[in-house]
């Protein structure tokens, strides 16, 4: 394979894998914050035991979520650093701020917060959690501002073949970061409202701590109705934004290939991918118009217009991303966000109700959901990131003119497979954890564990 | 002051707070299996550093950014051009941070000493491989007319890079040791003692050993100055000093002098580099410079600006953590935090 595909190949499957474990903590974060800001008002132990139990929980992802980060902002120098070079004037301002002003408040808080709960006044302690909360949430404000320049760049000038920043507001209040920003703080949101509802429902089922699991499950609820609702209409925002900033990933992931006004919803659109030859395309006429324009009219341009318009501006070559990957990210990340407001909302309503003996089935539904929230971060992503095609930086760097040099195919295909390998078996661990604590309850979460006997354990002298 | 000649400096600091921090955290790490006996007095030691490992990492990530802000060229060399060493140093991380985290979680000899394998090995490879890159960063590698690194990996593999990976190896356990020293007791804590005993002269050694071979490397002797004589002096002083506090047993000091050891010698580092970021072997004329390899004088101003305004707060919040956590960690299991 070649050296550009692989770093793709790369990028795509460290990033996915990052961004798999972020939305959690963004969410459960503050959710735990919560829990504790409770306990220390009321001084009710129950509180006290929600959050060492939720914050168990989040431990074990957080761990896994900041060793992967580190990897994202060593590549942009190992496989991208021509992108890095050409941008660096503008695109390390971010990265540095995100360490200064976010990383280091939610590492040094959170150690803090784990090792000090007999340390520390309880108003303290509760306060190290909320940076924390506030420290993750800030690291995705900025890394969203250094993707939003990717993505839409502004207050820079090309001087001496490298783009320079011109105005450092206009990078950080860059447009689409108003519904970038939120969509995926609230996206965080919904994965912990979702995390919270499976396993509070398979402690419901089981009549396990019954009271405290009632007491998620309605939080979970609450945040998951307002989390839902929150990440459609800012989902809504940015697909209207990509008519003026990024047309084409518009049309390729409503597989529009001829521009309409007009311009219809596709339902269901299959082409054999090796001749092009449309064979099923269900659309529902002038909707997409509407969506885009809030009107019944408007023109949407194609696929076929906009190659053309661009091999005029910028030269022969592919300007289509992956319209297949595009179609199918995006219906899947819109359905799985639909079907995660009903639920939610189904939820809340079973517990006002109090219905809880009423719908086993529902909580048994409700132990399963928890992908839903996980395959809309990820198709999400992907539709952002896939869109981007065929540049690094909209309309201003191809991905080719991105890729590091000096770098071989055998050397990223060693790295990759390390990745792979690595974080396949990391996987493997967490999930094995997150099961294993999730099911156990409370009980254990809050008391010291059994197994520091020290005569139960004799490792070997040496290594 | 020009504004990249101060984040030069900036750099150099960030550079020196990491090695400082995560030096001895290093340290600990690759002493584990060796001063744990057991799986209690292995959680203590974790435990000395358990609340900071995080945070003292964070200034890896902070030097990583602000070398992308500030000379992307730099940023965009170095970490292209030795992409196999960065690889490795970010496989040791991960690991290493995973497994302070999931160790304990899971009560089976076989799982803890898995992640404890992890620990010490990802300890291990970045306390090897950052001074194999800093090593020839100075003494000068292969970059043409276009700032490309044309080497191989093997060609970061030459004696004096590995000299300075031994030396630094010796240097960082023996920080990890004299913070153990302090920060434990009982069986841990004599042993850390013991081994301070034997290694500090070792490690005084291989220091001088590895800054005459610099100064023949790098042609120090025909710029002599101040300051290419000052720090380095001060970084063998300072570990020559170590024994002078073991003498007197006083271990908070011997603390303090690895420290100073490791500051001096990181800062060492930058005072011969600069005004260089990265040596050409091929052609001085095609050095990396704070000239060449910086950002523009707004980007600089700006980044100038946010980080005056946020590292004393960090700086505050981060002794914060280290005065709560003054007291040395028990080898009582009930009161250790797991």
């Amino acid at each position: 394979m070649d050296v550009l595909l692989l770093a793709r190949l790369q990028f795509a499957i460290t990033i996915i894998y990052h961004f798999f474990f972020v939305p959690l903590t963004l969410g459960l974060s503050l959710v735990v914050a919560i829990l504790e800001t409770i306990y220390v008002k009321t001084g009710n132990e129950k509180y006290k035991r929600l959050t060492k139990f939720w914050g168990k929980l989040l431990l074990i992802n957080f761990a896994i979520g900041v060793v992967t980060g580190i990897v994202q902002e060593f590549q942009f120098g190992m496989s991208w650093s021509e992108y890095a070079r050409f941008v660096g004037d503008i695109f390390g301002a971010p990265l540095a701020i995100e360490g200064l002003m976010a990383f280091f408040l939610e590492s040094t808080f959170l150690g803090i917060w784990i090792f000090g709960w007999d340390k520390l006044s309880k108003g303290l302690h509760a306060a190290c959690i909320w940076m924390v909360a506030i420290g993750s949430n800030l690291s995705a404000l900025w890394i969203l501002i250094a993707n939003a320049f990717m993505q839409h760049p502004v207050g820079y000038a090309v001087v001496d073949g490298r783009a320079v920043l011109t105005d450092f507001s206009a990078v950080v209040f860059n447009p689409p970061i108003f519904s970038h920003f939120p969509h995926v703080i609230s996206a965080g949101l919904v994965t912990a409202a979702f995390f919270m509802l499976a396993i509070s429902s398979y402690h419901l089922l089981r009549h396990n701590e019954t009271d405290l699991f009632r007491t998620s499950f309605r939080m979970a609820a609450i945040i998951g109705v307002i989390g839902t609702i929150s990440v459609g209409i800012f989902g809504h925002t940015q697909g209207q934004e990509l008519l003026e900033t990024q047309p084409m990933k518009l049309a390729s992931l409503e597989a529009l290939y001829n521009t309409e006004n007009p311009a219809s919803l596709s339902v269901l659109t299959l082409s054999n991918p090796s001749t092009g030859e449309v064979i099923i395309d269900l659309r529902i006429p002038t909707l997409l118009s509407f969506m885009e324009y809030n009107r019944f009219s408007g023109e949407i341009q194609g696929i076929n217009d906009l190659q053309k318009q661009y091999e005029q501006e910028y030269g022969p070559g592919n300007y289509v991303p992956p319209s297949l990957i595009l179609y199918w990210s995006f219906r899947t990340m819109v359905g799985a966000g639909l079907l995660m407001i009903v639920i939610s909302l189904f939820a809340l309503f079973v517990d006002i109700k109090n219905f809880y003996e009423k719908v086993p089935w529902f909580l048994k539904i409700l132990t399963f959901t928890v992908a839903l929230p996980y395959l809309a971060n990820t198709t999400g992503w992907i539709l952002t990131e896939v869109g981007r095609f065929p540049w690094v930086v909209y309309r201003l760097v191809l991905l080719k003119n991105g890729v590091s040099k000096v770098v071989t195919s055998g050397m990223l295909t060693i790295s990759l497979i390390g990745f792979i390998l690595v974080y396949g078996l990391l996987i493997t661990a967490t999930l094995y954890l997150m099961l294993k604590f999730s099911k156990a309850g409370p009980t254990v979460a809050s008391e010291p564990p059994a197994e520091i006997v020290p005569s139960l354990v004799n490792p070997p002298e040496s290594l | 002051m020009a504004l990249n000649t101060l984040w030069f400096i900036f750099i150099a600091i960030l550079y020196t707070g990491f090695f400082i921090l995560e030096g001895f955290d290093f340290g600990v790490g690759i002493l584990l299996p060796f001063l744990g006996k057991n799986d209690v007095q292995r959680r203590s030691i974790i435990n000395s550093i358990g609340p900071h490992w995080d945070g003292n990492e964070v200034w890896l990530i902070v030097a990583g950014g602000a070398t992308f802000a500030a000379f992307p060229n730099w940023y965009a060399t170095l970490f292209g051009g030795f992409y196999l060493p960065f690889f490795l140093i970010l496989i040791g991380l991960i690991i290493r941070g995973v497994a302070f985290e999931y160790r304990s979680k899971h009560d089976n000899p076989k799982w803890r000493n898995l992640w404890d394998w992890c620990i010490f090995s990802g300890s291990l490879i970045p306390t090897i491989l950052f001074p194999v890159a800093f090593a020839n960063i100075l003494r000068g590698v292969p970059i043409d007319a276009n700032m490309q690194y044309v080497g191989g990996f093997f060609t970061l593999l030459n004696p004096y890079a590995l000299l300075a990976a031994l030396a630094v190896t010796a240097l960082f356990t023996l920080h990890g040791a004299s913070f153990l020293s302090i920060k434990t007791t009982g069986e841990i804590e004599q042993r850390a003692k013991e081994l301070i005993r034997w290694l500090w002269l070792l490690v005084a050694l291989l220091l001088v050993i590895l800054l005459i071979t610099t100064a023949i490397i790098t042609g120090l002797l025909e710029r002599i100055n101040f300051l290419t004589i000052i720090f380095p002096l001060i970084t063998i002083a300072a570990s020559l000093v170590v024994g002078f506090f073991l003498n007197k047993g006083q271990f908070g000091r011997v603390f303090l002098m690895t420290c100073l050891t490791v500051a001096f010698f990181v800062l060492t580092i930058f005072v011969l580099l600069y005004p260089n970021v990265m040596i050409s072997s091929l052609n001085p004329a095609w050095n990396l410079t704070i000239e060449n390899a910086s950002s523009t004088p707004y980007t600089l101003k700006i980044m100038t600006v946010v980080a005056l305004i946020f590292l004393p707060f960090v700086l505050l919040y981060q002794g914060w953590s280290y005065w709560i956590f003054r007291k040395r960690v028990s080898n009582e299991p009930k009161q250790l935090t797991y």
